[in-house]
């Protein structure tokens, strides 16, 4: 990795540990702790907010978990405050687990709404329970202690809680940028074409969950350890709205943001409490209403929070060089030309009363590129949802090398080797086009979280990255690497969802409508790539319009009209069927 | 005896809260607003006519006049690339001259001691154009936003209003005097005035909302843009103005309910959240969508609270906010809600 690329976060560092060191006043060491203690709950609510598009507004319960675990295991039986940490953290998984089966199916806004529930819910049942000392809380918490060194005054656990929140935020950092990570940024823009190509959505919704629950507790351990006493306030919903609010304020897509964001609600609220009352002559909480406000006007004003704007002064990091591996991928090994690969029996489906796709047959064999082709509304995409598992068939089947994958979802089908385009291009434009290409080849990489946070896995992910380029280069469009893929052209973008199925090292190809919004000569390349492709014994399965495109190119065509299929054979003799040509020109018939 | 006396109790407060959590899912449907401080909308409208029985002006009245200003200002800044004079003189008048008017109306009503149904009214004319003000100044900006954005101003809003309720109200709790003294014995049962303008107020509104949704044009076309907003659009419906009534109706319904609650509990600056957050348990569980369902989960829920305070006092709102968890359960399970942001 080249030093200038390090130079910013290492500054970051070393300004930190000065810090202490320096005569500053007390109370902004205070104010620095609190800051970090938020950091590290907001790192988790970006990840699980501004990059996995779920909200939560309860995560200060989770740091309840850790900080009451800690503070009874370590005052009623005497536990050390190292070996409360890693209970305080399982605590805090085992907790976010549930709730999280629970949560993360539901998209949208109730997620949310369960988060406040629940928010409350814990805050009432911590103030409740006689262990835990109810609404008094538990106090006398023994501090940290390293050789017998303890973490007492501000100036000393501040180190081991900014300790904590660098190595948070950097693991956080790693874990987006891997593998694991691909698949929780695609979540956002809904997960389908994610889900295309193997990544488990809702595992991966669980991921951030039970990260952003972790970080928490890890929070409310450090908490503990630094009040010498909890009791249920700090947990409660209005902290939990406080941590959204940082979040907001930093830019909820942002790991650095998180701290930034923290830094700036906590200073702020620490000036409204000196001021605001002076000012208007209460002692009431009024930075209640300033916070309300300002939550109100950033969304309105800055929906991206306020870190890019912060992005946007500091001088550029050099872009990243592509990771080079000597690894390859291990390729699948295609059946042998001729055997049937994907068989559709008698498939039907029916929305209502009205039959999309009526008792069609037909196969795909190994080494062909068959085109399916039909009028406006023949039921080509629905037939096409039915195969790779986005539609469930109402009856009839659907065979791969024989064997029955009727029921699997995109997942499963994406396992067999059948890697897909959408017709309404799926792609994830703040990802670069390299990241967005990578995600394809998501299922032959292995990492895990655990691997992907500590940064273990550079090797599997040079060798995925490099798979990446190189069908970029394959396809043309090496050029735009780096690129966001929200800046490609809806052509380029086409082909971009070409090159992500092919570093799945698909058996079959599906596409659908790949060449719609292409010029000739990218229509051109685009036959020759696929003639190409079928020579080395990939099968492809297109839907088109493009007469031309798919009449030079295609060894079989199936022409579905109306949901059901009225011609197939070799595009020579299909053209001449009188049933095609009624459907085509509107014959007498 | 005691389950007589438990269920009145939960079905008085159920009624409370069935309003509410109807002014949720009407706002919801035609907004795509999750309009946490509903219940602040209920602690103002208590909070109001218990100073107005006082013989005070209650400090609602300046918020509202400070909210008109705003919403004026934020009207003048969209204007300022050119308008007509009936766009400046509509602003003009519903953002300033209503509020001044209803400023001065209540400085000269309040110290005379009116009827408690006049200072119900009067409270309900103070509070409900809040909400037109609120749309305006905070959601009408955002109105193209995902349902996520909205949620997340609605939790400002929701700050905010509540820091004002502090700052107006203060922190002491009041309690309003009931519209009638009476009590009425059924068989034996005693039954008294208030519970049954409870009731009487949550059936009408409930008659009145479905009344307003099928026979007025207005309705239709809040219906309309409810089901789809792009198409409500290009059939003409103006989706600002449905945005204005939605909000107009549910700080209506808000004050109302405070109006109604006001005499039975005595209400603090930030009871309106806890009201209005088990109007929306009751919300969840009717999908934000359903208006008969909502109506009698909310019942449902004040049974539940009812009860649960009686047998266990201590876990009354771990127990209504736990609620949730199965129906989320059951909502997760039941349905595949796939919707893409």
């Amino acid at each position: 990795m080249k030093i200038e690329r390090l130079l910013p976060g290492l500054a970051g560092i070393v300004f930190l540990a000065v810090i202490p060191l320096l005569p500053v006043p007390p109370f902004w060491l205070t104010i620095l702790n609190n800051i970090g203690l938020a950091s590290l709950v907001t790192i988790g609510l970006v990840l699980l907010t501004g990059v996995g598009g779920l909200t939560s507004f309860g995560q200060a319960a989770f740091c309840g978990f850790g900080a009451y675990t800690t503070a009874v295991l370590s005052t009623n039986y005497g536990f050390s405050p190292w070996l409360t940490l890693p209970l305080s953290l399982i605590v805090g998984a085992l907790t976010a687990l549930p709730l999280g089966l629970i949560t993360v199916r539901l998209s949208g806004h109730f997620l949310p709404l369960g988060t406040i529930a629940w928010g409350l819910a814990l805050y009432y049942l911590f103030g409740k329970i006689d262990l835990l000392g109810r609404y008094d809380g538990i106090s006398g918490i023994p501090p940290v202690e390293v050789a017998g060194y303890r973490f007492l005054s501000d100036g000393s656990i501040y180190y081991l809680i900014w300790f904590f929140v660098i190595a948070v935020a950097i693991g956080a950092k790693n874990l987006l940028d891997s593998r694991i990570g691909r698949g929780i940024r695609a979540l956002r823009g809904g997960g389908q074409a994610a889900e295309a190509f193997g990544v488990n959505i809702v595992r991966a919704k669980l991921t951030v969950f039970v990260f952003a629950g972790v970080v928490a507790a890890l929070s409310g351990w450090l908490y503990a350890h630094m009040q010498r006493s909890v009791n249920p306030t700090p947990f409660g919903l209005s902290m939990g709205i406080e941590y959204l609010l940082m979040a907001v304020v930093g830019g909820s897509g942002h790991v650095w943001g998180a701290i930034f964001g923290a830094s700036i609600v906590l200073i702020m609220k620490d000036v409204l409490q000196r001021f605001l009352p002076d000012l208007i002559g209460t002692t009431a909480n009024l930075e209640m209403v300033v916070f309300g406000i300002l939550l109100v006007v950033i969304l309105q004003l800055a929906r991206d929070g306020l870190w890019p704007f912060v992005l946007k002064l500091l001088p550029r990091r050099p872009a990243r060089s592509l990771p080079t591996s000597d690894d390859r991928l291990a390729k699948r090994t295609l059946a042998p030309t001729g055997s049937s690969l994907i068989k559709v029996e008698k498939a039907r489906k029916a929305f209502g009363g009205l039959v999309a796709v009526n008792d069609v047959s037909f196969e795909v064999r190994a080494g062909q590129v068959v085109g399916l082709i039909g009028p406006n509304g023949a039921g080509k995409s629905t037939t096409f949802n039915l195969i790779t598992g986005l539609a469930s068939l109402t009856s009839g089947s659907v065979f791969y090398e024989g064997q029955p994958m009727t029921g699997d979802s995109p997942r499963e089908v994406a396992r067999h080797g059948i890697a897909r385009t959408f017709q309404h291009a799926k792609i994830l434009p703040d990802m670069s086009v390299l990241e967005n290409v990578a995600l394809g080849a998501h299922l032959r990489g292995s990492a895990g979280v655990f691997r992907s946070f500590l940064r273990l896995e550079r090797r599997q992910e040079a060798t995925l990255l490099a798979e990446a380029a190189v069908q970029l280069e394959r396809v043309g469009l090496g050029a735009y690497r780096d690129r966001s893929a929200g800046d490609l052209a809806l052509g380029q973008i086409r082909i971009l969802e070409i090159a992500r199925a092919l570093s799945a090292d698909p058996a079959v190809l599906l596409l659908d409508e790949p060449a719609a919004g292409l010029r000739h000569g990218e229509k051109q390349e685009l036959a020759n790539l696929l003639k190409k492709l079928r020579e080395e014994g990939v099968s492809v399965l297109l839907v088109e319009h493009d007469m031309g495109f798919v009449m030079g190119l295609v060894d079989h065509l199936v022409v579905l009209d109306f949901g059901t299929l009225i011609a197939e054979g070799k595009p020579a003799d299909v053209r001449k069927h009188p049933a095609v040509v009624a459907a085509y020109l509107g014959g007498v018939a | 005896m005691i389950a007589t006396f438990l269920i009145q109790d939960g079905v008085t407060n159920g009624a409370i809260y069935a309003l509410l959590g109807l002014a949720l899912v009407l706002l919801f449907s035609v907004t795509r607003v999750i309009f946490i401080p509903q219940g602040e909308f209920v602690a103002y409208g208590a909070l109001t006519l218990a100073l107005l029985d006082g013989g005070k002006v209650p400090a609602t009245t300046s918020l509202l006049v400070c909210f008109g200003a705003i919403a004026f200002l934020f009207d003048l800044w969209s204007m300022r690339r050119g308008t007509d004079v009936r766009t400046f003189l509509r602003s003009l008048a519903l953002n300033l001259v209503l509020p001044g008017v209803i400023y001065g109306i209540t400085i000269v009503l309040a110290p005379l001691g009116l009827p408690s149904v006049a200072k119900a009214l009067l409270t309900i004319l103070i509070i409900t154009p809040m909400g037109a003000y609120i749309y305006r100044i905070a959601y009408r900006p955002l109105a193209d936003a995902s349902v996520l954005v909205l949620l997340i101003a609605s939790i400002g809003v929701h700050l905010a209003m509540m820091g004002l309720g502090l700052v107006f109200f203060g922190a002491e709790g009041l309690r309003a005097e009931p519209l009638a003294n009476d009590n009425y014995t059924i068989g034996s049962l005693m039954v008294s005035a208030q519970s049954l303008c409870i009731y009487g107020a949550t059936i009408a509104i409930i008659i009145g909302l479905y009344l307003f949704f099928e026979r007025t044009l207005l309705g239709k076309a809040l219906r309309a843009t409810a089901v789809n907003r792009l198409g409500a659009r290009l059939v003409g419906v103006r989706t600002h103005l449905t945005g204005v009534t939605a909000f107009t109706l549910a700080a209506a319904i808000g004050a109302v309910s405070g109006v109604l609650i006001g005499p039975i509990t005595t209400i603090y600056y930030d009871t309106g959240f806890l009201i209005g957050l088990k109007g929306f348990v009751a919300a969840i569980i009717g999908g934000l969508a359903s208006f008969p369902i909502t109506a009698i989960a909310a019942i449902g829920v004040g049974l539940v609270e009812s009860f649960s305070s009686f047998f266990a006092s201590s876990f009354k709102e771990v127990i209504v906010f736990g609620l949730i968890i199965p129906v989320l359960i059951w909502l997760s399970l039941s349905g595949s809600f796939h919707e893409e942001e």
